[in-house]
């Protein structure tokens, strides 16, 4: 390139008085370019240097790992002698909950089956309002053993089981009225069965034909959340516009342990509390974040972090339906009656993988699964219902059969559960249209309309 | 406001929140210091006295927090418009626009829209201390589902947030706060142009100015200053940065060969980089030099007292515009 110097003039043009020197843009441009390639001289250098020490660091590899270790080491030893001598630190240490000093928590039905009450929280069902719960826990679990089957035929791509939580999830679903409006994570199988949703139409986006796929207000049930806790912001902001309404219905926005670590559910604290919003956060407490256990997120039990916030907080035993219908019916009925919001954390625990593609042998044992399994959520209910003999063995019979009738329609459906056509991944990314979506869309056409003979061929 | 009544930027946008306020009762404003105060740059200034605490909304200090309910009000029907308070404290929110609001519409197949606007005072020039001068727009632009535009007159401002609130998609409204308090001009006469068509605001032969935001004053300057030199300009606003209207600029550089485009965000990827790589396949044959980008540097925003030697200022301008010509 060169440049044609008589275009310019020996000042700036802008004739803005500079305390740097008045020099000619061609100077400026120069001195540009010397800087430039002093900071590149400069870059290439230090690039060099690492280079050469990283040539040296394959012979001494040992010593170079060896030296942060002992660094680390350094630090730690004297931290480690502080929280000894510190009485502080081995009062902090002792805060933490452990299994004797947890906390109580809100239960209705033992894991054996008793009836018991609580001073706060009843709850008087009918016969077949017990079997109704009965029957959406079972349908429930099996929908959920059957997505997981057909992750491993190849059918879905993943599948995060809800195993274990169906009384939470039930139970916080079956208070809801068809008005109150549910944001979930993606693991909200039961709730969704509570709200209506088809059941195949939660296989979509594990399937990978959709990325949501589902109509939210059709049954006041948003998209599932993948990345965790942004919904309780929407829920909030949802609740808020509840109340500007004037309305009377609640929302609910579910999450797990891991999510209270989230800025996001931090600030939907904040925001719900200081605008009284009609929401309730339920928590599902199932231990495990993936990989990391509950002390990873938290030193309080979840359920105090609502007293910092300024509303009230409670933990239910998450395996009880009744005790979770009933909490979950006042926190609700809170929100409804203009008391704002609450947090309920169900204590409760994922009895299976993360997801399909996770393996919980890595970090977990065997020991504590088995004793959830002694609390499981649908035995207890069934124990109950047997002994109050509300229940026969036609009644079981019949549930059994409608959960197999149910599996087959979820296999059949996701069997022939169609693509989507290539070309719709250009639509609905915009509600009123977006010039380069318009003109990509006829690009991508027109080369694929170049393939059509050899398609035709092919099929 | 009576229409044609001549207002600086800042009271053009003002006016055209309380229009909006009064049209439509699902109009909510929320953000930081939007209320009492008026906002930091008194932008919303008495809109919370005649409209009330329930629709001009003081929100907590959380930008993800106010993004995220706005987009829980949006769900509800609600048609907010937030302020951040300045470009650089919108990246606490930054997940919330690009993994939520942007891609919800898409996820439900079309069944919901997010009608929600983000306006944000935006670039330098105001000898602020950091994070108050940035030009974020590109890191947006890169995102399917946002639009994005920017005004650099008043007459614009005022009808582009009243279309960027009629819209069912989410806009990001980049306000030039350099520009908020200049000079009044006429605002709310005759009829607004689309919201994404770029606009010759002044003609030439020689070369063509791309610019928007607060960089048109510039590029109109340097325009004047070549003629001065015999060289005549064209300079377009483009006033949207998602869609880009290439059409017009194609049409313009079809007709002056050569294009320079301004804009004070970083040129490594940003829209200049876009609008080159667009232009250069288009009017391959027609160009007689390659594109050219004058705007900020490779460098975090520079402290204020540096700042003019890092915004493409009007000498900065000329000398993109020599190189091109050089060719």
């Amino acid at each position: 390139m060169t440049v044609d110097s008589t275009a310019r003039a020996t000042t700036r043009r802008s004739g803005v008085k500079r305390t740097t020197k008045k020099t000619a843009s061609n100077t400026e441009t120069a001195t540009a370019a010397t800087s430039e390639g002093q900071s590149t001289g400069a870059g290439a250098a230090a690039k060099s240097t690492k280079s050469a020490g990283k040539t040296g660091g394959t012979a001494r590899k040992t010593p170079a790992k060896k030296a942060p270790a002992k660094k680390a080491t350094a630090k730690k030893a004297p931290a480690k002698k502080a929280a000894a001598k510190a009485p502080a630190g081995k009062k902090r240490a002792a805060a933490v909950p452990g299994e004797a000093d947890r906390p109580e928590m809100v239960q209705l039905l033992t894991p054996e089956g008793q009836r018991v009450e609580h001073p706060d929280y009843a709850i008087d069902l009918g016969a077949e309002e017990l079997r109704g719960l009965y029957r959406d826990m079972v349908l429930t679990r099996r929908f959920d053993a059957e997505a997981t089957a057909l992750q491993r035929q190849g059918e879905l791509g993943l599948w995060p089981s809800l195993l274990g939580q169906e009384a939470a999830q039930i139970g916080s679903g079956r208070a809801l009225r068809p008005d109150d409006y549910v944001f979930p994570t993606y693991r909200e199988h039961g709730v969704a069965w509570c709200r209506g949703v088809d059941p195949t139409q939660l296989l979509g986006m594990f399937r990978g034909v959709n990325n949501g796929g589902w109509d939210p207000n059709g049954n006041n049930f948003h998209l599932y959340t993948i990345v965790i806790g942004s919904q309780a912001l929407h829920a909030t902001g949802y609740a808020m516009g509840i109340a500007k309404d004037g309305a009377d219905s609640a929302v609910i926005a579910y999450f797990g342990d891991g999510a209270t670590s989230q800025g996001d559910v931090a600030e939907s604290f904040t925001f719900a509390a200081v605008y009284n919003a009609p929401v309730v956060f339920f928590c599902q407490n199932n231990q495990w974040a993936i990989s990391e256990p509950t002390e990873r997120q938290t030193r309080v039990p979840l359920y105090q972090r609502a007293q910092g916030y300024g509303f009230p907080g409670v933990r239910v035993d998450g395996n009880d339906v009744l005790a979770v219908l009933a909490v979950t019916r006042a926190a609700v009925e809170r929100a409804r009656t203009g008391e704002g919001p609450m947090l309920v954390e169900a204590f409760t625990y994922r009895m299976g993988a993360h997801t399909t593609s996770d393996d919980p042998t890595r970090y977990r044992s065997d020991d504590e699964r088995e004793s959830w399994e002694a609390k499981d959520p649908i035995l207890r209910l069934r124990a109950y219902l047997e002994a109050e003999q509300l229940v026969d063995d036609a009644f079981l019979a019949s549930i059994d059969e409608e959960s197999d009738t149910m599996a087959k329609r979820v296999r059949e459906s996701i069997r022939t559960m169609p693509d989507p056509p290539a070309m719709s991944m250009f639509d609905n990314i915009y509600a009123d249209g977006h010039a380069l979506v318009d003109e990509e869309r006829a690009q991508y056409a027109a080369y694929a309309a170049s393939f059509a003979d050899t398609d035709e061929e092919g099929r | 406001m009576a229409p044609g009544e001549k207002l600086p930027i800042a009271k053009a946008i003002n006016s055209s929140l309380r229009k909006a306020l009064e049209n439509d009762p699902k109009v909510v404003v929320m953000g930081e210091d939007v209320g009492k105060l008026g906002g930091v740059f008194r932008v919303t200034d008495g809109l919370q006295k005649d409209f009330g605490e329930d629709r001009v909304i003081d929100t907590p200090l959380a930008e993800s927090g106010i993004v995220g309910t706005a987009i829980g009000l949006a769900l509800r029907g609600y048609r907010p418009v937030v302020e951040i308070q300045f470009d650089g404290f919108v990246f606490p929110a930054y997940d919330q626009i690009v993994t939520q609001l942007a891609k919800m519409h898409a996820r439900a197949l079309g069944k919901i829209k997010l009608p929600v606007v983000i306006r944000i005072p935006y670039a330098g020039g105001i000898g602020a201390v950091e994070h108050h001068s940035e030009s974020p727009e590109a890191l947006f632009a890169h995102v399917a589902g946002l639009k994005i535009v920017t005004p650099a007159n008043s007459s614009d401002a005022y009808w582009m947030l009243q279309q960027a609130i009629e819209c069912d998609d989410p806009v990001i409204f980049f306000e030039p706060k350099s520009r908020y308090w200049g000079k009044g001009e006429e605002v709310g006469r005759g009829i607004p142009a689309p919201l994404h068509r770029a606009r010759v605001i002044r003609e030439g032969t020689d070369l063509t100015i791309a610019s928007y935001g607060p960089t048109v004053r510039t590029a109109l300057q340097a325009a004047d200053a070549s003629a001065e030199e015999g060289r005549s300009v064209e300079v377009l606003d483009l006033r949207s940065i998602s869609p880009i209207d290439f059409d017009t600029i194609q049409a313009s550089v079809e007709r002056t060969g050569r294009l320079v485009v301004v804009h004070e965000a970083p040129v490594f990827f940003g829209s200049g980089a876009e609008i080159a790589a667009r232009i250069t396949e288009r009017c391959f044959y027609h160009l007689e030099a390659p594109v050219l980008r004058v705007g900020g540097f490779h460098a975090p925003y520079p402290p204020a007292r540096v700042e003019e030697e890092y915004l493409p200022g009007l000498d900065r301008v000329l000398d993109g515009i020599d190189r091109a010509m050089a060719y």
